[in-house]
C-alpha cells in the first residue's frame, strides 16, 4: 500500500471521477469526492513526510525502470506542491457542497464532482511525474475539466470565459508538444532525469543549440500561457469571475500554482540553471514581465467593480511575485517564489471563498451591492479581512513571510529598485482591499436585518484557510524550511 | 534557397500558420475551432516525420527461420539488424489526437450551449450583447 503511494495518489481520484458521474446523484457522488480528495491529501502529506526523511522518491509505473518506462519522481517540491493542492482540494471539496448545491443545477452535481476529480488528479500528475510527456497528458486532463467546471457558472458569460479558456490553453498546451518534440529530436527521451543529463551534452557540442533554445522558447511561453503571466493573462479574469464561486476559490489556489511549479521544473531540473539564465538570459525576460505583472495588474485591480474580477486581477499580479522570485535565480529567490505558491494559494483561496458566501446570501458580488454587510455577515466579511492583511503583507500573516523572502532575495542581490516595486506592489494592494472594507463596513444598507450569516458548512472551510493563513504567518519555520531545501534541490545546491 | 531535405518542416510551418491565422482573425467561433485543429494537426505531423527514416520499416523483430524463405532475413544471425522508425513519436500522437478530439468535442459542445444562450456564434456579436445589458 504505501509502496505504491504515489501511483494511488493520481489513480484513485482518476477512478474515482467515472464512479461519481455514474452514481448521477448530488449526494452520493459528493461523499465520493470528499472521499477522493481526502485520501489524496493524507497521502500527499505522507509522501511529504517521508521525502523529508528519506529524500527523493522515485517510483517506476508498471514495474519498467525510467528510461523505457515512466517514473514518478518525488522530490521535495513536488511534494510540497502535491500538499497545496490536496489541501486546497479537501477544504474546496467541503466547501463545494453548499455553494454548488445554490448556483448549479441539480442534474450536473454529479458531473461537477467527476470534473473536479479529474483536475484533481491531472493537477497532482503534473507535480510527481518525470516525464514530459506524461506532463503534457496530465496538463490536458486538468485544463479539459477546468474549462467545463468553469462552463458551469449560471451567468451565460461563463461560456464565453470557458471556451477563450479553452483556446488560449489549447494553444499554450500544442506550444509545450512542440517544444518536447524538438527536445525529443535532439536527445531521444523523454525522461525528466534523462534530459536534464543529455541538454547539457547537446548544447556543449554545439549542433543542436539553436534547436534546444527554441524548444526552450516554446516551453516557456506554454507554460507562461498556462500560468497567466502578465501579458499572456487574458483569460484569466473573465474565468474567475464566471466561473461557479466554489470552483473560482480552489481553481485561483491550485491550478495556476502547478503552472509555476511547472515553469520551475522545466528552467531548473530540465534545462538547467546555467542554461535557462547564462545561454537564454531568462531573467532579462522574466524579470521585466514579472514587474509590469505586479504593478500594472495592481492597478487595474483598484478599478474594478466586480470584487471576483479585482481579486482575479490580484491574482495576476500575485503571479508576477512567484515568477520575479524565479527569475531572481538564486536560491532565496526561488525558495521565496516556492512559499509564496503556499501561501498565496491559502489567502487567495478564503477571499474567493468569503465572496463564494457573499454570493449564498446576496446574489452578487459587486462592490456597491456589498453595503452594509459588515454589520450583517460578520464572520464572512471578517474572514475577508483576515485573508486580504495577508494579501496586503502585514506581520503574522502569510502574505508578510513572502514578501520578506522576496525582498531579502532582491537585496541580496542588491536590487534595490526591485524591492521598491514589491513594496509598492503591497501598497496598491491595500488600496483594493480596502476598496471592500470600506464599502462592507462603513456605509449603510436598508434590508441589513434580512441578511443571515453565511451557513457553517461555507464559512468553516473559508475560516479554516484564514486561520491556516495566520498559523503559518506567526510559525513560518516549517513552511520555509521546506520552501528553502526544495529551493535547493531545484537548484542542484545540496544543504 | 529553401533546402528540400527540410520539406517535412516548411510543410509544417506552413499548416500551423494557417492554423494559427485562422485561430486568431476569425470571430466565428467554429471557424477559430477549425483553425486550433489544423494548428494541433500540425505538430502531429511534425512529431510523425521526424519519426521516419528513409528506407525504415516498421519496427519489427525479426529472427531468423521463421520467415519462410524471406530474402530480407540472413540465416546467419539469430536476429538481423533492421532499420526501422523510431515509433515512439508515432505512439505519442495517438495520445495527442485523443487529447486533440476530447478538446474539439469540448469546444464544440461549448459553442452549441453559447448558441442556446446568444443566439449567435459570432465574437463581435456576443461581446455586443454582453455590453448592451
Amino acid at each position: 500500500m504505501s509502496q505504491n503511494l504515489p501511483a494511488l495518489l493520481v489513480v484513485v481520484p482518476m477512478l474515482l471521477a467515472p464512479i461519481a458521474a455514474l452514481l448521477n446523484r448530488s449526494g452520493p457522488a459528493w461523499v465520493v469526492a470528499a472521499g477522493g480528495s481526502w485520501f489524496a491529501f493524507g497521502a500527499a502529506v505522507q509522501l511529504l513526510r517521508r521525502v523529508m526523511t528519506e529524500g527523493v522518491i522515485v517510483y517506476s509505473l508498471g514495474g519498467w525502470a525510467a528510461p523505457i518506462g515512466i517514473e514518478y519522481r518525488i522530490d521535495m517540491v513536488s511534494a510540497f506542491v502535491t500538499v497545496i493542492v490536496t489541501s486546497i482540494a479537501a477544504v474546496g471539496v467541503i466547501y463545494a457542497r453548499v455553494s454548488v448545491a445554490d448556483e448549479i443545477s441539480e442534474d450536473r452535481h454529479a458531473l461537477f464532482y467527476a470534473a473536479f476529480l479529474l483536475n484533481v488528479c491531472g493537477l497532482l500528475g503534473i507535480a510527481i511525474t518525470g516525464d514530459v510527456f506524461n506532463v503534457f497528458v496530465f496538463l490536458e486532463i486538468s485544463s479539459l475539466s477546468a474549462y467545463s467546471m468553469i462552463a458551469l457558472g449560471h451567468d451565460r458569460r461563463a461560456l464565453t470565459a470557458a471556451f477563450q479558456y479553452l483556446i488560449m490553453g489549447s494553444v499554450g498546451a500544442t506550444f509545450i508538444v512542440i517544444g518536447i518534440g524538438l527536445l525529443f529530436v535532439m536527445t531521444g527521451t523523454l525522461g525528466m532525469m534523462d534530459l536534464a543529463q543529455r541538454i547539457p551534452e547537446v548544447w556543449a557540442s554545439g549542433e543542436g543549440d539553436r534547436t534546444i533554445a527554441v524548444a526552450f522558447t516554446f516551453l516557456t511561453v506554454g507554460v507562461t500561457l498556462k500560468l497567466a503571466l502578465f501579458p499572456l493573462h487574458l483569460w484569466l479574469p473573465n474565468a474567475y469571475t464566471y466561473a461557479p464561486s466554489a470552483v473560482t476559490g480552489y481553481m485561483a489556489a491550485t491550478s495556476t500554482k502547478v503552472m509555476v511549479y511547472l515553469l520551475m521544473r522545466f528552467f531548473f531540473t530540465v534545462f538547467g540553471e546555467q542554461f535557462s539564465f547564462d545561454r537564454m538570459q531568462l531573467d532579462m525576460v522574466l524579470m521585466p514581465l514579472a514587474l509590469v505583472a505586479i504593478l500594472a495588474m495592481s492597478l487595474v485591480a483598484i478599478y474594478q467593480t466586480n470584487v471576483k474580477r479585482l481579486l482575479a486581477f490580484s491574482s495576476v499580479a500575485q503571479i508576477g511575485y512567484m515568477v520575479l522570485g524565479i527569475s531572481l535565480g538564486s536560491v532565496l529567490g526561488v525558495a521565496a517564489g516556492i512559499i509564496h505558491l503556499f501561501n498565496h494559494a491559502l489567502m487567495k483561496g478564503a477571499l474567493f471563498m468569503a465572496m463564494g458566501c457573499v454570493m449564498y446570501r446576496i446574489g452578487s458580488v459587486r462592490i456597491e451591492d456589498m453595503k452594509g454587510l459588515g454589520k450583517a455577515m460578520p464572520w464572512t466579511m471578517a474572514a475577508f479581512v483576515g485573508a486580504g492583511l495577508s494579501m496586503i503583507g502585514v506581520p503574522l500573516t502569510v502574505g508578510f513571510i513572502s514578501k520578506w523572502y522576496l525582498v531579502q532575495a532582491a537585496l541580496a542581490q542588491g536590487s534595490w529598485f526591485v524591492a521598491a516595486i514589491v513594496m509598492v506592489g503591497s501598497l496598491m494592494a491595500l488600496i483594493y482591499i480596502w476598496k471592500v472594507i470600506e464599502v462592507a463596513y462603513f456605509e449603510r444598507r436598508e434590508d441589513e436585518d434580512e441578511i443571515q450569516e453565511a451557513p457553517l458548512s461555507l464559512l468553516v472551510p473559508t475560516w479554516a484557510l484564514v486561520a491556516a493563513s495566520f498559523w503559518f504567518g506567526i510559525d513560518a519555520g516549517t513552511t520555509s524550511q521546506v520552501a528553502i531545501s526544495a529551493a535547493e534541490t531545484l537548484l542542484g545546491v545540496m544543504p | 534557397m529553401i533546402s528540400f531535405t527540410l520539406f517535412n518542416y516548411w510543410a509544417v510551418i506552413v499548416l500551423m500558420m494557417v492554423g494559427f491565422y485562422t485561430l486568431i482573425s476569425r470571430d466565428n467561433l467554429v471557424k477559430k475551432l477549425i483553425g486550433l485543429n489544423i494548428f494541433q494537426t500540425s505538430v502531429i505531423m511534425m512529431y510523425v516525420s521526424i519519426g521516419k527514416i528513409t528506407g525504415g520499416t516498421a519496427p519489427i523483430l525479426m529472427e531468423s527461420g521463421d520467415h519462410g524463405g524471406e530474402v530480407a532475413v540472413d540465416a546467419g544471425h539469430a536476429a538481423v539488424e533492421v532499420l526501422y522508425s523510431n515509433p515512439i513519436p508515432h505512439v505519442l500522437m495517438l495520445t495527442a489526437i485523443v487529447v486533440g478530439v476530447a478538446t474539439l468535442a469540448l469546444g464544440l459542445s461549448l459553442v452549441v450551449r453559447i448558441n442556446e444562450a446568444y443566439g449567435t456564434i459570432e465574437e463581435d456579436e456576443i461581446a455586443r450583447k454582453d455590453n448592451a445589458r
